[in-house]
C-alpha cells in the first residue's frame, strides 16, 4: 500500500478569515514539505501560494513557514507519512496562504 | 487598480550577482538606480546557489596571467566565443575579486594569507577562488547585498515586482512595465537605460540546479523588445548533479567541490571507472570538462551500464574519514542527517541543466541592438561559446555587471520621456484576465520541463527536435493569449501564466537553434550529426519578426584583443 502525506494548509489573504484546506499526496521518502507543496500546485491547485526560489539548496531562505506550529524552512523540513499542519509565519504580515511579507520595509513597493 | 509609476535613471532587472554589481557601479557613477526583482533582493538567481569556484588569474596559488585564463576560456568555448567578451571577463576579473575581498567576502586563504585557488577542469593551473564550505555563492550574494544596502537612496530596491515587458521608444530603451506580486497592481517604470540581469533558463528543464525564477525571462524580454539572442542551442549540463538517494536541504551540484578537493571516483553501474575508456583518464584527479563528462555518463547509461537510478556512481569510499571531515566539516553532518556516510555509501549522479552559454547578443559595451538596453551576467550570450569553463560564471556576473552599470549610468544622463502610447498595449496585458482558469499553468510548466529534458536535452536528433517544436506549439495554444484569473494578491497561478509565456518563447529559441546546427560541438550534441564540423564555426542569431523567430548564421567575431602575458 502506498503511504500518503496529508497536508492541512491554512489559506486566505490578508484581512480574510483563514480557512483550512486538506490535501493528500503520495508519500516518498527523501521529499521535503516544499516538494509536497509544489506537487499540490502542479496536480491540484495552482493558486496555493508559497514563496521560494532555490527549491532545495536552502540558499535563498525564502520558504520560511510554520509546520505543526514550529518555524521551519519548507525545503529543509522532511515530508512525513502523516498529517502535517502548514501555516504562514505568525510574526509577519500575511500576504496570501503561506506567503508573508518578509522583505525589509524599504524593499517593498509602497 | 491604480497604476504605480516610477522614474529612474538606470533600471536593473534581476537582483542576483550581476544585477547587484551593476547597481553598485551605476550608483557610484552618479545615476539614480532602481534594482527590481521578482523575488526578494539578493536571494534568488544563480549566484546565491554557487557552491565553490570563481575563476580568476590572481596568481596567488601559483604564477598566472590573464592571457592564460583567456586561452583556457577560448579553448573551452570550442571556437565560438566572442573573444572581446571573453577577454573582458579575464581582464577585469582580478579587480572584481579583490573588490569583494576588500568587502570581506571571506575567500579561503592559506595560513600565510595567500588566497587559495583550486584547480578546476579545463584550467591549465589552480585558478579558482572559493569560500568554505560550499558557501561561495551565499557569501558573494550577502557581501554584494550589504554593499547595495549601504548606498541608501542611491539604489532603490523593490522586490516582488514582476517585469512583463520592456518599453522601447524609437529604437531606444525607455523603461518597463509589470506588476507588483503583493497586490497585482500594474507598475510602469520610466528609465533611459535598462540592464537585463535575469540570469539563465535552467528552469526549462525537469532536473536543474538553479533557482525556480530562472525561466529565461530576460531572453524573452529582450526578444520582444527587438534585441537579438545568440547561440541559444548551448545549454550547459552539469555532469554530476545529485540523483540518488533523495536528500533534502542540499544543492544538487554539491558534489563539484568534493571532486575539486578530494578527487573521487566516477563509476558505472558495474562499479568500473569508465572515463579512460573514452580516452579521458582522470587518475583520481578532476580534469574532464563538463560537456565531455556529460556525454560519457549518458553514453554509459545508454549502453545499459548506468547506476540503478540511471546515472553513474560517485565514490569517496577510498578517502579517509578524517580527510572528508577536514575538507567539508559541517557538510558531512548534513549528509549524515540524510542517511549518507561517504565512507560507506556511494551516491548516484547524472547530468542536470546548469547554465546557459547562449544569451542576449551584445557589443563589448554590453549593449544590445536597442540603444541603451544592456545585458549582464548569464543573460549575456557569446562570452562562453559552446561550453563554459568552470568558474567563469560568477566572474562574468561581477565583471559584466560592473561594466554594464558604468556604461548605462553614462548613457542615462539627460533622462527620457515616458512613451505612454508605446507602453499601452504592454500595460493592457498586465491588467487583462480571462476571469477563469481552464488549464493549470503550473502543470503546463511541468509538461514543458519534461518535453525539454526528453527532446532538447544533452543528446539531440532532428526528429526529436521537430517533436519538441510541435509540443511547444501545443502548449502555447493551451496557455492562450490572455492571462488567467484577475490581477490580485500573490496570484501565483497568474505568475505561472506569465512565466510560461516567457518559457515557451525561450524554449522555441533553444530548439530552433538546436535543429539548425547540424553538427556536434561542446554542449550541443546531435546524435544524427556526430562530430564537430569546421564549417559550422559560426554563431547563430535569433530575432523576433512579428510573432516568428527568425534565425541567421553570422561569423564569430574575430578581433583578438591584446592581453597581458
Amino acid at each position: 500500500m502506498t503511504e500518503t502525506s496529508i497536508l492541512l494548509i491554512q489559506r486566505g489573504r490578508h484581512g480574510e478569515i483563514p480557512r483550512w484546506e486538506r490535501f493528500e499526496i503520495p508519500y516518498e521518502p527523501g521529499q521535503s514539505v516544499l516538494d509536497g507543496i509544489r506537487q499540490i500546485r502542479a496536480s491540484t491547485d495552482p493558486s496555493l501560494a508559497i514563496r521560494f526560489s532555490c527549491i532545495n539548496a536552502n540558499a535563498c531562505k525564502e520558504c520560511m513557514i510554520r509546520v505543526d506550529a514550529k518555524v521551519v524552512y519548507a525545503c529543509m523540513c522532511r515530508l512525513e507519512p502523516r498529517e502535517m499542519r502548514l501555516q504562514p509565519l505568525a510574526s509577519k504580515k500575511l500576504v496570501r496562504d503561506l506567503v508573508t511579507e518578509i522583505a525589509p520595509p524599504d524593499e517593498i513597493l509602497g | 487598480m491604480a497604476r504605480t509609476h516610477i522614474d529612474t535613471d538606470v533600471l536593473i532587472i534581476g537582483a542576483g550577482g550581476a544585477g547587484m554589481a551593476a547597481a553598485l557601479s551605476a550608483a557610484e557613477a552618479g545615476a539614480r538606480v532602481l534594482l527590481v526583482d521578482r523575488s526578494l533582493i539578493g536571494r534568488g538567481g544563480a549566484t546565491v546557489m554557487a557552491q565553490m569556484t570563481v575563476a580568476v588569474a590572481l596568481g596567488e596559488e601559483q604564477p598566472d596571467s590573464v592571457a592564460a585564463h583567456f586561452a583556457d576560456t577560448m579553448a573551452a568555448g570550442r571556437g565560438l566565443c566572442d573573444a572581446r567578451l571573453a577577454a573582458i571577463v579575464c581582464q577585469d576579473g582580478p579587480a572584481a575579486i579583490r573588490r569583494l575581498d576588500a568587502w570581506h567576502v571571506g575567500w579561503a586563504r592559506h595560513q600565510d594569507g595567500r588566497i587559495r585557488q583550486a584547480h578546476a577542469p579545463g584550467h591549465d593551473r589552480p585558478r579558482c577562488v572559493y569560500v568554505d564550505f560550499l558557501a561561495t555563492g551565499p557569501a558573494v550574494s550577502r557581501t554584494l547585498r550589504a554593499q547595495v544596502q549601504r548606498q541608501g537612496n542611491a539604489i532603490r530596491r523593490i522586490g516582488d515586482l514582476f517585469v512583463t515587458d520592456l518599453v522601447v521608444n524609437e529604437g531606444k530603451a525607455a523603461g518597463a512595465v509589470g506588476f507588483s506580486l503583493a497586490d497585482g497592481r500594474p507598475v510602469s517604470i520610466a528609465a533611459p537605460a535598462v540592464i537585463i540581469a535575469t540570469g539563465g533558463l535552467t528552469r526549462l528543464y525537469r532536473r536543474n540546479s538553479a533557482s525556480a525564477n530562472m525561466g529565461g525571462d530576460g531572453y524573452a524580454l529582450a526578444l520582444r523588445a527587438g534585441a537579438e539572442l545568440l547561440d541559444m542551442e548551448f545549454v550547459q549540463f552539469f555532469p554530476i548533479g545529485h540523483l540518488a538517494p533523495r536528500m533534502i536541504g542540499m544543492d544538487p551540484i554539491m558534489w563539484d567541490p568534493f571532486r575539486y578537493k578530494l578527487g573521487g571516483r566516477l563509476l558505472n553501474g558495474q562499479g568500473r571507472e569508465f572515463l579512460d575508456e573514452y580516452g579521458m583518464p582522470e587518475d583520481g584527479r578532476y580534469v574532464v570538462t563538463r560537456d565531455k563528462a556529460t556525454y560519457v555518463i549518458l553514453k554509459e547509461v545508454a549502453a545499459g551500464r548506468g547506476s540503478p537510478s540511471g546515472g553513474a556512481w560517485l565514490s569517496f569510499r577510498h578517502v579517509p574519514e578524517a580527510d572528508l571531515r577536514a575538507a567539508f566539516g559541517p557538510v558531512i553532518d548534513r549528509l549524515a542527517a540524510n542517511g549518507i556516510d561517504l565512507t560507506k555509501n556511494d551516491i548516484e549522479v547524472s547530468p542536470i541543466a546548469h547554465y546557459h552559454m547562449g544569451g542576449i547578443r551584445v557589443t563589448p559595451e554590453l549593449e544590445t541592438r536597442i540603444d541603451n538596453l544592456f545585458a549582464a551576467g548569464e543573460a549575456v550570450g557569446g562570452s562562453n561559446g559552446a561550453n563554459r569553463l568552470s568558474g567563469n560564471a560568477i566572474t562574468e556576473a561581477l565583471v559584466f555587471g560592473h561594466r554594464a552599470g558604468q556604461i548605462a549610468a553614462e548613457r542615462a544622463s539627460g533622462g527620457a520621456a515616458w512613451p505612454e502610447a508605446a507602453a499601452q498595449s504592454r500595460l493592457d496585458l498586465v491588467t487583462a484576465g480571462t476571469g477563469q482558469q481552464t488549464e493549470n499553468p503550473a502543470a503546463l510548466i511541468v509538461e514543458l520541463q519534461a518535453l525539454m529534458a526528453d527532446r532538447v536535452g544533452p543528446f539531440r536528433t532532428g526528429p526529436a527536435l521537430q517533436l519538441a517544436l510541435a509540443g511547444i506549439d501545443g502548449l502555447r495554444t493551451r496557455l492562450g493569449d490572455i492571462p488567467s484569473g484577475h490581477p490580485g494578491s500573490y496570484d501565483q497561478s497568474r505568475l505561472d501564466w506569465f512565466d510560461l509565456r516567457n518559457m515557451l518563447l525561450v524554449a522555441e529559441a533553444v530548439t530552433l537553434a538546436a535543429l539548425s546546427r547540424t553538427e556536434s560541438r561542446g554542449a550541443h550534441q546531435r546524435e544524427d550529426h556526430p562530430g564537430l564540423d569546421e564549417a559550422w564555426t559560426l554563431n547563430q542569431n535569433l530575432a523576433l519578426d512579428g510573432n516568428r523567430l527568425h534565425l541567421t548564421r553570422i561569423a564569430v567575431p574575430a578581433t583578438a584583443p591584446e592581453l597581458a602575458a
